[in-house]
């Protein structure tokens, strides 16, 4: 399954590519792609693994860039 | 205040202040320096912070971390002018960068405008304001003039037309009667309408197009993931090379000072930052895509519109694509009688039927025709059509329908299209062509694509050799593959991937009925004349809007101008950049040249992408 975030106050696109970068590397991501200039992030993965990888993505955001805050689309 | 507003409200006052301490001649030293620290501190306090921030968090390659470290260390070697000077400009280009993504998000934000606020729905005979979102399948809405069509709909009532601009570019009015269908995102010019809603909001036209557009970004070109990738050692690279400069060389050369070569190496941590790079090069494919969209193709991701541009063999569907698909009269050839009393006879015969060859023949007629003339009709499944009009017994079909009544096959010398032959009492009076008709743009969109990098023009048809050698050769194709099945077309396709180079694309055309397979295997799948067709969007990885193929040039156009202007920015980029580490590791360029330099690329490199957010049609 596909699920949409935004990425509210992404404002380098320096950082939209760590962060792209990083929640790739999250295990049981299939792919995550992050668009700078909708700040939209999409993460792909197995249902049942979702809440668990949504929740690490949400940190390593946090991590990477704390201005920016991950809102559900 | 917005937060740009007080960036720059910070970088004005804090300019003034660096301003009054160059000018100023202090005496006391520890004064000079505390001005200085005071300019410096209101214009990059925050990139200060942020640089504190992430050095806790591990993280040193971050642009504020290596932006502070370079300032600060400018301080620390007495070089106050330099070390304000670089934050000050620094955060002179960051507004800017700021400003400009701001600007484009905002442009794509009007794209949107086209999203419909409310829809209005007839429920227990009243008219309620509701989110278009909750109207179900089935329900009556209710469209005033000036309002947008908040879903697809079929128009019970009324009368109207509709502005499509949002939805084609094109700004020609569309006529709409009950039992038309209305796409949503269009407006509502004049007329009142009641319309029965077809799709959900989520299955609508608007919606479609929007989440089109909105995740056409994410697919990233590879001039996009090499600049990340890129962006991701330079940066590591430029700082290890700053700290083996600022220590290395006061080692081994026995006149260097310390300070030298700290200047030198804090230099390079000022160019350190990619950002102007990485910001320009998805800030041109998104204008690209909303540039496109705005006249009417709609681009599936930054890769297509990228991969564009090097269509190397374009391979037409025919129906539908440079024809019309819809039969039309073409020829008359008259035996005895005028070519009206021909179509006239023609017509009559014909006029019980629905056929596709029948309504072209009334349409040819043009007049209304009058039930009461024809008594009797028979049609004869294979043949034809025998009727009585006027009292007198006319026959109208094909060459078996002559062998009927006896009579030798007169072959007219052109069959590019169907003969119908009308026999009068069994009297021959003459024949009809009737075919689908070439698009007003086909030729002109085969004459632009040869000024292009496309090498091969190809048809494909599921019609006879005739018909398809006919339009290609008036079209100038350069090959025609006729009398094809759907499976044919993808065989045909794959045979033609074997053909062009390894960079070149192969660009696949169709109406996108029946063709979802072809369009697939493309590397390009273009489907047109979609508007409203959801399975031909979903296929496609390109959609024009319009049924015009010569959207398709529009396209490449637009492709090549944001391919170039990537390349430019890349090319120009790197080279200032490379410039600068090389003078820089000379000491031949002082801070204040190289963040001039790298704020001035980042400038000029937005500046260039922005150009195509405003392209014209």
């Amino acid at each position: 399954m596909k699920k949409s975030f935004k990425l509210v106050g992404l404002d380098c696109a320096n950082c939209a590519a760590k962060i792209e970068t990083a929640v790739q590397k999250i295990d049981g991501v299939q792919s995550a792609t992050v668009s700078f200039m909708t700040t939209k992030m999409t993460i792909e993965a197995e249902r049942e693994e979702m809440p668990a990888i949504v929740e690490q993505a949400e940190a390593l955001v946090k991590k990477l860039e704390p201005d920016v805050k991950m809102v559900k689309a | 205040m917005s937060a740009n507003q007080k960036r720059l409200l910070r970088i004005i006052i804090g300019a003034v202040v660096f301003v009054m301490a160059l000018v100023i001649p202090f005496s006391n030293h520890f004064v000079r320096f505390a001005v200085f620290l005071i300019s410096f501190l209101v214009v990059g306090i925050d990139v200060i912070w942020k640089a504190i921030r992430n050095l806790f968090r591990g993280q040193l390659f971050d642009e504020n971390f290596l932006m502070g470290i370079a300032t600060i260390g400018a301080f620390a070697i007495g070089e106050y002018p330099e070390g304000v000077a670089v934050m000050l400009l620094y955060q002179i280009g960051e507004l800017f960068q700021s400003c400009a993504v701001d600007k484009s998000r905002r442009s794509i934000a009007d794209l949107m405008d086209i999203r419909p606020d409310y829809a209005q729905v007839l429920r227990n005979g009243e008219l309620q304001k509701v989110d278009p979102d909750e109207v179900e399948i089935g329900e009556t809405i209710v469209i005033t003039a000036g309002e947008k069509i908040p879903l697809d709909a079929e128009v019970i009532e009324g009368t109207s037309t509709l502005d499509t601009a949002a939805l084609t570019g094109e700004s020609c009015p569309k006529e709409v009667k009950p039992g038309d269908l209305l796409l949503s995102g269009c407006i509502n010019l004049n007329g009142m309408l009641t319309a029965h809603v077809t799709k959900e909001f989520s299955e609508s036209t608007v919606n479609t197009i929007l989440d089109l557009v909105e995740n056409a970004s994410s697919r990233k070109a590879t001039s996009e993931n090499f600049i990340t990738k890129f962006a991701r050692y330079y940066t590591p690279i430029v700082v290890i090379l700053a700290a083996a400069l600022a220590v290395i060389p006061p080692f081994i050369l026995a006149d260097a000072s310390f300070s030298e070569w700290i200047y030198r190496a804090l230099t390079f941590l000022v160019v350190s930052c990619p950002c102007a790079l990485v910001i320009s090069i998805p800030l041109s494919f998104f204008g690209g895509l909303g540039g496109a969209s705005r006249s009417g193709v709609l681009i599936k991701g930054s890769n297509y519109l990228e991969a564009l541009a090097q269509t190397e063999i374009v391979v037409f569907d025919k129906t539908g694509t440079l024809t019309k698909g819809v039969f039309a009269v073409q020829q008359i050839h008259p035996h005895g009688v005028s070519s009206e009393a021909l179509v006239e006879l023609a017509a009559y015969a014909e006029s019980y039927s629905n056929h596709p060859i029948s309504l072209s023949l009334k349409e040819a007629y043009g007049k209304e025709i009058d039930k009461q003339r024809v008594t009797k009709t028979e049609e004869i499944a294979g043949l034809g059509v025998i009727a009585v009009v006027d009292g007198k017994q006319v026959a109208v079909g094909n060459q078996k329908m002559l062998a009927r009544f006896s009579l030798p096959a007169t072959v007219p010398n052109d069959q590019a299209g169907t003969l119908v032959y009308v026999i009068e009492d069994g009297i021959y009076r003459g024949s009809i062509v009737i075919a689908d008709q070439i698009k007003e743009d086909a030729a002109k969109t085969i004459d632009l694509l040869r000024r292009t990098r496309v090498k091969e023009l190809v048809m494909l048809t599921g019609d006879a050799k005739s018909i398809g050698e006919k339009v290609a050769r008036q079209l100038g194709l350069d090959q025609v593959f006729a009398d094809l099945l759907p499976a044919d077309k993808v065989a045909k396709v794959e045979e033609l991937l074997k053909k062009k180079s390894a960079k070149g694309k192969l660009l696949f055309v169709g109406d996108g009925i029946n063709d979802a397979p072809v369009l697939a295997r493309a590397d390009l799948g273009v489907a047109m004349g979609a508007l409203g067709s959801d399975a031909a969007i979903e296929a496609a990885d390109i959609v024009l809007m319009t049924d015009e193929p010569s959207k398709l040039f529009t396209a490449i156009q637009i492709s090549k101008k944001t391919r170039s202007i990537v390349r430019q920015n890349i090319v120009f980029a790197l080279t200032v950049k490379l410039l600068v580490l090389l003078f820089s590791a000379a000491g031949l360029v002082t801070m204040w040249a190289a963040v001039f330099a790298d704020v001035g690329v980042s400038v000029l490199a937005i500046l260039n992408a922005i150009r195509l957010i405003r392209c014209k049609k």
